[in-house]
């Protein structure tokens, strides 16, 4: 499974960048490093839509520090496990 | 208002500005490129020269430097010769304000006994004037000058010659850098960068809006202080005006130099001496003239192809467009390494001319954020930053003073690059790392910047303070 965190600016000024460290803690903690990629992208072109990430083909707005944690169970752990 | 220093500037806007418009508008065919000139200097007085059918000869030229130039020449910077004034090449001269008085400071001072009074005048034998300048200093009333063409002035890689035959002055290509300082000095605007902001247009309308393929703008660092003196206009206005213009995002260039920092202190380390490659134009001076140092040169990219690095390898189909001060990066973006990944390179200059093109009026406009870098990649635009970046680099990496002691030697303008370059080259120098700045004040002093103001400096350094991530760590960790 491949993860994309938008690093444009609007994203970033969100915190799309705490949003991706704490992605890769939570797949560190599942040990998930083998099956799970993040990386980052410069601009999935959703700026007006809160962070934005990519999980494979699909696009994911409104993602932040509140709800990451649930959308890692909801979308990454259910579908890898 | 005009967005400029100078009215060569102004004249090159207005014509880069009519052949973007028929770009925009797919009309590039040579007809409508002849009436250029009529738009340009309209009927009626000459305003620059002795009437306007030179006036628009002129004009002409500067067309096909704006379609990019004679492509069969490899130098970004060409001379337009019809333009060229052939400025008086006289030397020192006595200018009437001498009084003839009786010190003779100046017959004193003088080392080859060239000067003599005669009649109450200062008079120079210049058989003998090596145009060492000593009168000059030397008297009382100001009343002796030299008369340097100030193209030849600007150009301290001595890389203009002036034709004995014809008056006009040439490029001496085994010598010039492209740091484009002629460009900006000649004060008849004979000395121009090519532009290629027809490439440009073609990119971005080929694109179809993004659906083809995306266009990434990277803006250099000094951005910032390009519009900073003008109240009404922010740089998140300028980002919307970009994206306007049809490029899909506006990324920093600083953070570029972020990443160019954080792995240029290890090479500093490896290497134990090293010359930063950030500056093309440094680049080129050394590569021209202190052979002997290429090998020290960072093996770096420079910031900007670091970036476009990065972009292509997350969207490979997508199409990197450079915005910046400078005309050496048209140069460095022909080079083997650079020019699969940056598709084009447009200046300050330009893309005012393109957004004039587009009619988008930059104080009109909503915001849209621009932040990727730290503060010490947005400090790359001033002179300093890259040392002030790269000892940064060095403590966050824990490398002590008792493993590796950096002593960087920031140098400012090209002066000081070729001194520094000069002990280097003897082993004489105290310093371990040469930052290399080719324009004076670093990248914010660029040729092809709208305008430069003693307040730059502090519009960089105050805009560097709004970066959201603090340390460059903090910044390249997204492309861990």
């Amino acid at each position: 499974m491949n993860i994309y965190v938008c690093i444009g600016s609007s994203c970033h000024q969100r915190s799309s960048y705490a949003v991706m460290r704490q992605l890769k803690a939570m797949i560190a903690e599942n040990r998930l490093g083998n099956s799970v990629f993040v990386s980052s992208a410069f601009c999935l072109g959703h700026c007006a839509a809160g962070v934005t990430i990519q999980i494979d083909d699909e696009i994911i707005t409104g993602v932040g520090m509140g709800n990451i944690a649930d959308i890692f169970q909801d979308r990454i752990l259910a579908a890898v496990r | 208002m005009s967005f400029f220093d100078n009215n060569v500037q102004q004249l090159k806007y207005e014509v880069l500005s009519e052949v973007a418009k028929l770009a925009f508008a797919n009309e590039l065919s040579a007809e409508k490129l002849m009436d250029v000139a009529g738009i340009v200097v309209p009927e009626g007085k000459a305003r620059m020269r002795c009437c306007i059918y030179k006036e628009r000869a002129i004009v002409n030229e500067r067309v096909k430097i704006a379609m990019g130039g004679n492509a069969k020449k490899t130098n970004v910077v060409e001379v337009l010769e019809i333009a060229c004034d052939e400025c008086p090449v006289d030397g020192i001269q006595v200018t009437p304000a001498c009084r003839g008085c009786i010190a003779h400071r100046c017959v004193n001072a003088c080392p080859k006994q060239a000067i003599e009074v005669v009649d109450r005048q200062a008079v120079i034998d210049k058989s003998r004037c090596v145009e060492c300048g000593r009168c000059i200093a030397a008297c009382s009333y100001s009343a002796i000058t030299k008369h340097t063409r100030p193209c030849v002035n600007a150009c301290k890689a001595n890389a203009l010659a002036i034709n004995k035959e014809t008056k006009k002055v040439a490029i001496k290509e085994d010598k010039c850098i492209s740091c484009g300082a002629c460009v900006y000095r000649c004060p008849f605007g004979a000395i121009v960068d090519k532009s290629y902001i027809t490439q440009a247009i073609r990119i971005l309308l080929e694109s179809r809006n993004n659906a083809v393929f995306k266009v990434y703008a990277v803006v250099a660092p000094s951005f910032a202080s390009q519009y900073a003196a003008i109240p009404e206009i922010t740089i998140e206005k300028v980002v919307t005006a970009i994206k306007k213009l049809g490029f899909f995002s506006v990324i920093e260039a600083a953070l570029g130099a972020d990443l160019v920092a954080y792995s240029e202190a290890d090479e500093l380390v490896e290497k134990g001496f090293l010359t930063s490659s950030c500056c093309p134009a440094f680049v080129q001076y050394i590569q021209k003239n202190f052979a002997a140092l290429e090998e020290h040169v960072s093996r770096n990219l420079s910031p900007m192809a670091r970036l476009a690095k990065e972009i292509k390898q997350r969207d490979p189909y997508g199409k990197v467009i450079f915005i910046g001060p400078c005309i050496a990066k048209k140069a460095e973006r022909q080079l083997a390494g650079v020019k699969d990944l940056v598709d084009c390179v447009l200046t300050f200059e330009e893309l005012q001319a393109l957004l004039n093109a587009k009619g988008i009026d930059l104080r009109a406009l909503e915001e849209t954020p621009l932040n990727n870098a730290s503060f010490f990649g947005r400090i790359f635009a001033r002179t300093g930053g890259l040392s002030e970046a790269v000892v940064q680099a060095l403590q966050e990496k824990e490398i002590s003073r008792e493993q590796f002691d950096c002593k960087p030697l920031a140098c400012n303008g090209i002066a000081e690059c070729k001194t520094a370059l000069l002990k280097a080259n003897k082993r004489l120098l105290a310093e371990n790392f040469i930052e290399g700045m080719i324009c004076e004040g670093g990248c914010i002093g660029g040729p092809a910047c709208l305008t430069h103001s003693s307040k730059d400096r502090a519009f960089v350094d105050s805009y560097g303070q709004k970066a959201i991530e603090k340390t460059i760590g903090d910044a390249v960790a997204v492309f861990e």
